[in-house]
């Protein structure tokens, strides 16, 4: 780490916890010597470290090893040929963050990082405004690292993902309000708080642990950027930090240069940018989210313009799916792969569907799709809709009449 | 017709230190020209060189983001209350 380095006009800041220019608000990002960082990390270094997010630590934003998370990230990549047959293109590839350590989304490589670098910064309490997995990893990776947390959430959250926080002895504070309303108030905390808000004031060193899926992506590929990636959109923060890994190990020459679009995933009860996509523009108008994906609903995404700059400069499109094809992106990624995603993966299947239907990702190509989050934590969205067991006495003849009544129903 | 505005971390140097300040305006856009009468330098912090609202910038009208109101043009009425808040991000 060199420095905080304002996106907007590139004034530098000291590596403290400020997320702000103070000039023009723009986003603080890290920034890095490249030169160093390529001779350490090699290719042969990388594999012979640990199967973690972690075996890139050089491009993550800690100076010291890092202590909060050594076991995060290092997920499946699932070659998916049952589900690329079902969507009707050559390679599908799943990134399956569903089954991150230790609360099963990708929230905890941001964490991971956040909290190490909270820790070298000596604070003793960490916080975050969150849509429910957030809050899950600040809870649980808090609780190993003896740090208090102070979690904030949309009140009417789905109760899995509350439960989720609450189990690890988090301060859990429910908002009566939207996440961007539970985003505002925190901004207002951390200002007069002096605690360490993972995606307020430690914003630039937390968004870069989204860059290891990246990574992992490429050295999962066979060191090979992907044709074609797919990403879901809340804040847009992942997309662009993807991206941003994909370039980094090009520039260190841990990977060859190749065409790669990236594609952006949202519902259409919260499809800022996605709308702003398709009509062609670089700014987003904000929205107030009516979604069942809630970890997606934010309706003023603070990276909404990058990640359409992002998608722009690789030509990529992007979409939007109805709660029902949500659901329907669930049950097929769970049907053909027996992965079970949350409401977000849902959108990413669908949206890949449709933009695999228009010709968007062609039929002869590979995709990349990133599935974030568990669906174990969303079990209200599909509840109703996926059947119900059907029940019958503990006797075999029951059974036998059960089954003989299928048969003439298949027949 | 006092209005209060709630000054951000990142401002408070303008305003020395000063984290709540009264202002009198009847629109978001003269509240902000009020700002810059009396704290010189506040202006092209909030606002780019064509006017516009800074896009990292989120101002508020009791807690309403004035992009659902009428951006600059939002109405002012004794005893409301502005906040300026950075875009962030992350869920």
């Amino acid at each position: 780490m060199k420095a905080l380095k304002c996106r907007e006009c590139g004034r530098e800041y000291p590596l403290t916890a400020t997320h702000v220019c103070e000039f023009d608000f723009g986003p603080l990002e890290v920034a890095y010597d490249y030169d160093g960082i390529k001779r350490s990390l090699t290719k042969a270094a990388i594999l012979s470290r640990p199967q973690s997010m972690w075996r890139y630590r050089e491009l993550l934003p800690v100076v010291n090893d890092p202590t909060v998370g050594l076991e995060v990230g290092f997920t499946p990549m699932i070659k998916s040929d049952r589900l690329a047959k079902k969507l009707g293109i050559r390679e599908v590839w799943v990134k399956n963050d569903a089954v991150n350590y230790p609360t099963l989304s990708f929230k905890d490589r941001v964490v991971s990082v956040a909290l190490s670098r909270a820790r070298e910064l000596g604070f003793d309490t960490v916080a975050c405004a969150s849509t429910g997995n957030l809050a899950n990893s600040v809870a649980a990776n808090a609780a190993s690292a003896g740090l208090k947390a102070y979690v904030f959430i949309p009140s009417d959250l789905e109760p899995g993902k509350i439960v989720n926080s609450l189990i690890y002895g988090a301060h859990v504070i429910g908002i009566k309000g939207h996440y961007d309303e539970v985003n505002r108030l925190c901004a207002e905390i951390a200002g007069k708080f002096g605690w360490a808000f993972v995606n307020v004031n430690m914003l630039p060193y937390y968004a870069e642990g989204s860059k290891s899926l990246g990574y992992e992506i490429i050295e999962q590929l066979g060191w090979r950027v992907p044709q074609h990636t797919v990403v879901p959109m809340a804040s847009g923060s992942l997309l662009t930090k993807i991206h941003k890994g994909y370039q980094e190990l090009i520039k260190l020459g841990l990977a060859r240069e190749t065409e790669c679009r990236i594609h952006g995933a949202q519902a259409t009860g919260c499809s800022p940018i996605s709308v702003a996509q398709k009509a062609g523009l670089d700014f987003f108008k904000p929205v107030k989210p009516d979604t069942i994906a809630k970890s997606l609903a934010i309706g003023t995404p603070a990276d909404g313009f990058y990640a359409l700059r992002v998608m722009k400069d690789t030509a990529g499109a992007a979409d939007d799916v109805s709660d029902d094809k949500i659901r329907e992106g669930m049950s097929l990624l769970a049907e053909t792969e027996g992965i079970f995603t949350e409401t977000a993966g849902g959108v990413t299947v669908g949206v890949a569907k449709k933009l695999i239907a228009s010709g968007k990702i062609p039929a002869n190509d590979s995709v990349v799709l990133c599935i974030t989050g568990n669906g174990l934590k969303t079990i209200d969205a599909v509840n109703g809709h996926v059947g119900k067991p059907r029940e019958i006495k503990p006797s075999l003849r029951e059974f036998e009449a059960m089954m003989a009544n299928e048969e003439e129903v298949a027949a | 017709m006092p209005i209060k505005v709630r000054i951000p971390t990142p401002l408070r140097k303008l305003t020395n230190n000063e984290e709540l300040v009264e202002v009198s305006a009847a629109t978001i856009g003269e509240a902000i020209a009020e700002l810059q009468n009396r704290y010189p330098g506040i202006q092209e912090r909030l606002v780019d060189e064509k006017g516009e609202v800074r896009r990292f910038v989120n101002v508020y009208v009791n807690e309403e983001d004035i992009r659902f109101l009428k951006n600059q043009q939002t109405p002012l009425k004794d005893g409301d209350e502005i906040s300026i808040i950075p875009a962030i991000a992350g869920g």
